[in-house]
């Protein structure tokens, strides 16, 4: 099934360039739904009023870091079926394992390409 | 004869209890040996001088590490240097997104252009302005590496504090022989090379006309 590119899309840093950056190479691919959030609690708060097709998301931020909102996501009924991307720049083999273990869906490090970016959004959507 | 020494120094370990407490910070630990062996008389074996020719020197040692801690100048590190490196990076954090934010402007009004010109063309400007995307990167990955030496920083800055504390007030203040530099003294070329001023320091070009206006 096609990627319908009209899904919202959330994207959560706590640095304001890199939520730009990533809309606007999400923009380039595209995608026009696409919110921000800054940390993992304002995220999964828009998470729980809205609708998304697709999260990305930093690890590290305050108060609550991306890992925390990843597994509050799978832990809820409503939300734990969404593609869930990290971008992040913790590039540890024990970071990537506990992200995988609390369900991420694909694993971005920091600094990234556009063309990273896409291959990772296929292998978790399919073709757009 | 052991048994004697033990009694005395028992009651000699009292005595200083009453005076001290049951807690001696470091720089009255050598008061304490000295006042202790001067305590000892009479017959003491050979192993028993041994001991305290040890504790002696134990003694010296901690006077001696106190001296050289003091020469470092322990307060200027903490409120001079430490404070100066945070700001500094402080400023960088804040120059590196305000950059970043400029790029990240033009390259937008580019990628809006790209529309309104062949499709060709178009695409040849878009794959560039994505390469000024990615490399935008970078801001995000400096402000982390810079927070990790900020926090590092802090970390000395704790430890700085403890030692101050645990050897007492005036390793903290100024070492004979290490005072500092005196500012009423002609500048020399080396006391010009400062680098960049914080922002919140540094003269506008308005100031700096004026400054040198008046000169």
């Amino acid at each position: 099934m096609a990627v319908d590119k009209n899904m919202h899309v959330l994207i959560v840093d706590d640095y304001k360039t890199m939520l730009r950056i990533i809309r606007n190479l999400l923009r380039q691919l595209g995608f026009v739904n696409i919110d921000e959030a800054t940390d993992g609690s304002m995220a999964l708060q828009m998470m729980r009023g809205g609708n998304y097709g697709l999260v990305i998301s930093d690890w590290n931020m305050e108060p609550m870091t991306g890992l925390q909102l990843l597994r509050e996501v799978r832990g809820d009924a409503k939300l734990k079926n969404t593609p869930f991307i990290m971008v992040t720049a913790e590039s540890k083999s024990e970071n990537v394992i506990a992200a995988k273990e609390a369900g991420v869906s694909n694993y971005i490090v920091k600094p990234f390409n556009a063309e990273t970016l896409q291959a990772k959004m296929v292998s978790v959507l399919g073709e757009f | 004869m052991s048994s004697t020494i033990d009694r005395d120094l028992a009651l000699h370990l009292e005595a200083l209890r009453k005076q001290k407490g049951d807690t001696v910070k470091v720089e009255e630990v050598g008061d304490v040996v000295r006042s202790l062996l001067a305590s000892l008389s009479g017959d003491v074996s050979a192993g028993d001088l041994k001991l305290y020719g040890e504790v002696q020197a134990l003694a010296a040692y901690i006077h001696n590490a106190k001296v050289e801690i003091a020469a470092l100048r322990p307060q200027d590190i903490q409120h001079e240097y430490i404070a100066s490196a945070t700001d500094e990076l402080d400023a960088i954090v804040g120059a590196t997104e305000n950059a970043t934010n400029s790029i990240l402007d033009a390259a937008e009004k580019l990628d809006s252009l790209s529309s309104d010109m062949t499709p060709d063309v178009g695409q040849k400007l878009t794959e560039q302005i994505t390469l000024i995307y990615e490399a935008c990167n970078f801001q995000d990955i400096t402000g982390q590496r810079i927070t990790k030496v900020v926090r590092a920083l802090k970390h000395i800055e704790e430890r700085i504090d403890a030692l101050v504390l645990a050897f007492g007030p005036e390793v903290a203040t100024s070492a004979p022989g290490t005072s500092k530099p005196d500012e009423t003294a002609p500048l020399t070329d080396q006391d010009l090379l400062n680098g960049p001023q914080l922002p919140d320091q540094a003269h506008d070009q308005a100031s700096i006309d004026a400054l040198f206006d008046n000169i």
